[in-house]
């Protein structure tokens, strides 16, 4: 058995842990209030873009923008990954890898190649061994990012979607549903699939300024961007309630450690006593 | 007769309410939005929006945008961000960059979190070596 010093240094030190853990809990908790706020608040956006973009699925339009016809035979798939920088926030971001690793070698089955594009350090250093070619990356976005920072990432991928090196793209990351629960989502970006809006008919057109390709164009792109933002945010409150999750049972761990650490040592300490106790008596018994 | 509208950027809801009509800064020139407007989308130049409410007239300023119109409905996507085709073209560049640095770090020299995870790997190995021994002996 260990001697009573020992496990006093060990419980010292895992009441330490346990301080980091719950201060880091505590920090993640109220990060994770700010979070769901910038994500409530980004909402509105993505989902009248999305509104809008059902409209325009039923306008009896004679111009057809590319992002919205159906691609012929795909080749070639763009997925964008949304990640957290940091770890310690519990599987979010394994999940997410598995669940996109899965899909990834379903591609590869039907012989369709798949190209990347990370954002964040974990899914960065993830994908980077997997031998996918990785077409860009944006890391260190911290906890509030900015619409301008995706702009280049979401044009790298799109550019390639122009010039008809991928016929698909679409975007991964963690969807918040509450605080316990996270679930790694793939949306399709485009070609779009646009829902269905109830009442409409297709009987009509939009009057396009300057003209229908700038115009569509314009919102087309803005939607995308406003996709993938609304999934970044996400992500970021994900991350956030992820690692609060992970480091409240870090710390009730701890706890429970430090509880049987400390059953051992006055085990230890009694059975020290006991046996000092019985080398008395045994020794004045003896004189 | 009212029109709703709503004006939103990707960080907020600006405005969302009825009017009586709204002015908008079209790319092509100012537009005026009554209620029963035929549809039309159109981009938006810098400028300002006008919303005329029974209660008075509201102002917003965008930088940009797009603006989506149905017969009841006035939908305003305000920008955010700053656009210029220099300006994007430079951060897809730049994003393109650091994926090919990305790449070429994984044969050479390795960041953190792989030498992190590579660490975890070996001390659970460690572990296991360590379990074993004390089993046998």
């Amino acid at each position: 058995m260990a001697s009573g010093k020992e496990i006093r240094t060990q419980i010292a030190s895992i009441k330490n842990t346990q301080k980091i853990t719950s201060a880091m809990e505590m920090v993640a908790a109220s990060k994770m209030k700010k979070a769901q706020n910038r994500m409530l608040a980004s909402r509105p956006y993505s989902d009248k873009i999305s509104q809008v973009i059902g409209h325009l699925a039923y306008a009896h339009s004679e111009f057809k923008h590319p992002y919205m016809k159906e691609a012929g035979e795909v080749k070639r798939v763009g997925i964008i990954i949304i990640s957290s920088d940091r770890g310690l926030c519990g599987g979010l971001n394994t999940n997410l890898f598995r669940s996109l690793l899965k899909q990834v070698v379903q591609y590869q089955a039907q012989g369709i190649e798949v190209d990347i594009c990370t954002i964040g350090k974990k899914a960065t250093a993830f994908f980077k061994n997997t031998g996918l070619s990785i077409k860009s990356v944006l890391t260190d976005l911290g906890d509030a990012p900015h619409f301008d920072d995706l702009l280049g990432t979401v044009k790298v991928m799109l550019d390639a979607y122009d010039a008809g090196e991928i016929q698909q793209l679409s975007v991964a990351y963690n969807k918040f549903e509450n605080t316990m629960t996270q679930v790694p989502t793939v949306t399709q970006l485009v070609p779009m699939v646009a829902g269905e809006v109830d009442g409409m008919e297709h009987h009509w057109d939009y009057i396009y300024e300057p003209d229908a390709e700038v115009a569509l164009s314009a919102l087309l792109v803005r939607y995308i961007e406003a996709l993938v933002y609304q999934g970044l945010v996400e992500n970021i409150a994900c991350e956030q309630s992820s690692r609060m999750i992970a480091m409240k049972s870090a710390t009730d761990n701890a706890g429970d450690m430090v509880q049987d650490l400390e059953l051992v040592y006055n085990k230890a300490r009694q059975a020290a006593i006991t046996q000092e106790i019985s080398e008395i008596v045994s020794g004045a018994a003896a004189v | 007769m009212t029109i709703h509208v709503d004006v939103v950027s990707a960080t907020e809801s600006l405005y969302s309410g009825a009017a009586n009509c709204v002015f908008a800064p079209a790319s092509t020139g100012e537009l005026g939005i009554y209620p029963k407007h035929v549809a039309l989308l159109s981009t938006l130049k810098p400028g300002e929006i006008r919303i005329e409410t029974d209660k008075g007239i509201e102002s917003i300023y965008v930088s940009g945008g797009i603006v989506e119109v149905q017969p009841d409905i006035v939908t305003i996507f305000s920008d955010t961000a700053i656009r210029a085709g220099d300006l994007d073209e430079t951060k897809a560049l730049e994003a393109k960059q650091r994926a090919e640095e990305a790449m070429s770090d994984a044969e050479g020299s390795q960041d953190i979190s792989s030498t992190q995870a590579a660490l975890a790997e070996s001390m659970a190995q460690l572990q296991m070596i360590s379990k074993m021994r004390g089993k046998k002996g």
